[in-house]
């Protein structure tokens, strides 16, 4: 039972930091770079560009249920089952997300680069 | 890409790092702070590395919203990767720690994967036909502005 709470913490990190992660790239990407925008209008203007965006809050709000629901999975599950594989499965769910939402190319290079990050934080934690 | 956005990236694998070592010291050095004890969890702030780890982890939200400002988010999220490594790298060699074959083996798969990404494009210009999508785009290296 403790397992099958441990592996729905999991699922709610994954979902909620790749909704939190897609949600603030998005988000990001109407701002514009920052840089740029910084230089030209200071960094005032930056700030109440980002704060302007609402899906900004909503995707801070989702890294916050990630990270209640970390501490959550924490409590149930161990420290070496949580934290690699919802590291890990937020990799693959992010290259998935970004493909489908953000409209990011997602060619070869980046699956492969996804997949090899996400079985190195596999292996790192064994 | 430019010098200052390979900065940006370089700043969220390092200040993420030292972010979670400080938050990590600081309250291993607190001792058992609990959820029901709110009032500790408020005084950890005044810990001097607590308070570090907050001020980097911020440093780092910084640096990860400005490179998601320019970069795609497939892209920023396994060149940034690399923090694991260097979490590693300091528990090997500041700290002593023993890396096991397995461990190493994820440390090159992880370098391998960062330096996949990090040949490829910043950022691809959105689909804008459904069939557009082919792997060759990704070999092409483009900037688009915002």
């Amino acid at each position: 039972m403790k397992d099958l709470y441990a592996w729905s913490a999991i699922g709610l990190i994954v979902l909620a930091s790749t909704t939190g992660d897609v949600l603030l790239s998005h988000s990001m990407k109407r701002v514009g770079d920052v840089g740029e925008l910084w230089k030209r209008r200071g960094v005032l203007a930056v700030v109440a560009r980002v704060l302007a965006m609402p899906t900004f809050a909503i995707g801070l709000m989702a890294m916050g249920i990630a990270f209640y629901s970390l501490l959550f999975g924490l409590s149930w599950g161990n420290l070496s089952l949580v934290v690699p594989a919802s590291a890990s499965l937020t990799f693959v769910a992010n290259a998935v997300a970004a493909r489908i939402f953000l409209h990011e190319r997602v060619g070869r290079r980046r699956w492969i680069a996804a997949l090899l990050v996400a079985g190195g934080v596999v292996l790192m934690a064994v | 890409m430019t010098f200052r956005k390979y900065l940006v990236l370089a700043g969220i694998t390092v200040f993420s790092t030292a972010g979670d070592s400080l938050l990590a010291r600081g309250m291993k050095d607190l001792g058992g702070v609990s959820l029901h004890n709110f009032s500790g969890l408020l005084l950890a702030i005044l810990n001097p590395s607590v308070a570090m780890g907050i001020l980097f982890l911020l440093t780092f939200f910084a640096c990860y919203m400005s490179a998601l400002s320019w970069a795609d988010l497939t892209f920023v999220l396994p060149a940034t990767s690399f923090a694991y490594v260097l979490v590693a790298l300091i528990g090997h060699y500041r700290l002593h720690e023993e890396i096991s074959p397995t461990r190493w083996l994820g440390i090159a798969l992880i370098t391998a994967g960062v330096g996949f990404v990090a040949a490829g494009p910043s950022v691809t210009p959105a689909r804008e036909r459904p069939n557009s999508l082919d792997a060759s785009c990704d070999t092409v290296s483009v900037e688009v502005k915002p």
